[in-house]
């Protein structure tokens, strides 16, 4: 299956999901899932390691193992349900790929951080991914870990910044600006890339370099991106599906 | 201890998962750690939750990181770091805070660690190690080695008594005998309380027992202690820690469930900045009746 088709299957399979599960948090999963899913089809090899630092996106993580043939549909009915594995935020000592629970912010850069200095205490290969949002950049740890995986000259560490724009009570502009990330992230030394989150080319050609160094790629997203009446909606944070939108949703994106 | 803690680390950093963190503190102290460890002796800057997660990503790979700092900066400041990314994961962090209790005097409230081992083991799969003597270091860094969940050594002075015999490292041991109540002592407080009892004839001293590792287990009760509380049938314990989460309540409590309970109990703990005024640890101890002197005055009441 081309990796279009496999990635509208997924897309579906998110709402899907979400809707059986009777759960929010569809619009920040469907502004990482492309970034999740090149970078997990396409880019990462056994090697390499990933950290979702946004763990509010647990949805689109099951979503892009499932598409991997590592979870079953079997496991994805149990999303939100007890007793499950598959929690709201990313479960602990569970599954290889998820090496971090994740969830609180803030956290998972110096996780990523972390693994990037383990690789080269055991001269081990492969590099690690770590994908925070936006509004996360307010939490000051992050900052710390910046200063910190810049100044360790982690190498193999790359920082993805899902820049869908709204948070939890807010845009991000509005409830704490960091306009612009890009010049604040150069201004600390560390060689950016801002690029369309929904572009695959874009994210494949981006994630692809292995440059030398630490990089942080600032991918545009829309939150909600795909179903129009969830696009750039702050209560696509929130909300969960009823039917009718369920249905609706799953129209628009067959016709995309 | 510190010095004592930099010999053993040094002793220690030739293994190649070694990796030594710290939050930009040991100045004059653990440059022989620097030295040995090399590039495996990092000092993470002053980003306290930063060097937590990190030493959970190494420690998630088979590396064997320890973290340090004062003590209030490497459990208070990182704590959502320590309970999400070191315990909850169950990893074998080892967290190192230097000056336990008032030991950073009258530096102030910001550097006392007197709520420092309640605070971590309400944490899952938390350990915690209280040296009472310089000569208690050594055995705990090989414990803290070989155990493979997150820990916490709360490191302050060694005060034992000159011309004091130590009885070989144990976590629970007998130090003094006495008619009197039995007297648990946590930590390092245990040498200075010492130091007012050892000459009293046992007649009119307490039953003096020092405890270095948490939490404690009721199957762990040495047996001698246990038969020791049913002499006195009167249990003391000493901290310098606040009551909540201390060791008189972890304590108490594992004896009222066994049904073990004595007819007396007596807590005495670190009660935080009484007079507002502060001064050296030992000013603080006083505050908080942490002396040999009024808890022989006070027990003998």
């Amino acid at each position: 299956m081309a990796f279009k088709e496999t990635l509208l299957k997924s897309k579906k399979r998110l709402l899907q999901m979400h809707f059986e599960s009777g759960v929010g948090h569809i619009g920040g999963n469907l502004s990482c899932l492309d970034i999740l899913m090149v970078l997990h089809h396409q880019i990462m090899n056994q090697d390499d390691q990933f950290i979702l630092s946004k763990g509010h996106s647990a949805g689109a993580l099951y979503i892009t193992l499932w598409s991997m043939n590592k979870l079953k549909d079997e496991d994805l009915k149990l999303f939100h349900k007890e007793p499950t594995k598959l929690s709201g935020h990313p479960a602990p000592k569970w599954r290889e790929e998820i090496i971090f629970a994740t969830g609180s912010l803030g956290h998972g850069f110096s996780l990523a951080s972390g693994l990037a200095l383990a690789k080269r205490f055991k001269n081990k290969p492969g590099r690690v991914f770590c994908l925070t949002s936006d509004g996360e950049w307010q939490e000051g740890s992050n900052w710390e870990a910046l200063i910190f995986a810049h100044h360790q000259k982690l190498d193999s560490l790359t920082l993805i910044v899902d820049a869908n724009g709204l948070q939890g009570f807010g845009s991000t502009k509005e409830v704490a600006s960091m306009d612009s990330l890009t010049e604040k992230f150069k201004s600390f030394g560390i060689p950016v890339e801002e690029i369309d989150g929904h572009d695959l080319n874009a994210i494949e050609k981006a994630l692809s370099q292995n440059t030398k160094g630490l990089r942080a790629i600032i991918a545009h997203t829309t939150k909600g991106k795909g179903v129009s009446f969830m696009e750039n909606k702050m209560e696509w944070h929130y909300l969960p599906l009823k039917e009718p939108e369920y249905q609706l949703a799953i129209q628009e994106l067959d016709k995309s | 201890m510190r010095n004592i803690f930099c010999e053993t680390m040094v002793k220690h950093s030739d293994d190649s998962n070694f990796i030594f963190l710290t939050g930009d503190l040991g100045y004059m102290a653990l440059e022989p750690l620097q030295k040995a460890a090399g590039p495996r002796f990092i000092n993470a800057g002053v980003s306290e939750q930063n060097m937590i997660s990190v030493a959970a990503g190494l420690a998630s790979q088979g590396l064997s990181p320890w973290a340090y700092s004062i003590a209030p900066f490497i459990y208070a400041r990182p704590l959502e770091q320590v309970r999400n990314d070191v315990c909850i994961h169950d990893l074998p962090v080892k967290l190192v805070g230097n000056g336990g209790g008032y030991g950073y005097g009258v530096m102030g409230a910001s550097h006392h660690a007197i709520d420092d081992y309640g605070i971590l083991l309400t944490l899952l799969n938390m350990h915690v190690f209280v040296p009472a003597f310089r000569a208690d270091v050594p055995p705990i860094v090989e414990r803290l080695i070989k155990l493979e969940h997150p820990s916490y050594l709360r490191l302050g002075k060694d005060e034992q008594p000159k011309n004091f015999e130590l009885p070989p490292y144990a976590s629970w041991r007998h130090l003094l005998k006495g008619d009197g109540p039995t007297l648990l002592i946590v930590g390092p407080l245990a040498g200075e309380i010492l130091n007012g009892f050892k000459e009293l004839p046992p007649s009119d001293r307490p039953s003096v027992w020092v405890l270095t590792e948490l939490p404690i287990v009721h199957h762990h009760l040495p047996a001698a202690f246990k038969a020791d509380l049913e002499r006195s049938n009167h249990l003391v314990v000493a901290e310098e820690h606040v009551a909540h989460g201390g060791v008189g309540e972890m304590l108490s409590r594992i004896l009222l469930l066994a049904g073990e309970a004595p007819k007396k109990f007596s807590h005495y703990c670190a009660q935080g900045y009484v007079s507002g005024f502060y001064g050296s640890q030992n000013f603080h101890r006083k505050e908080s009746n942490l002396t040999a002197e009024t808890i022989l005055k006070e027990l003998k009441k």
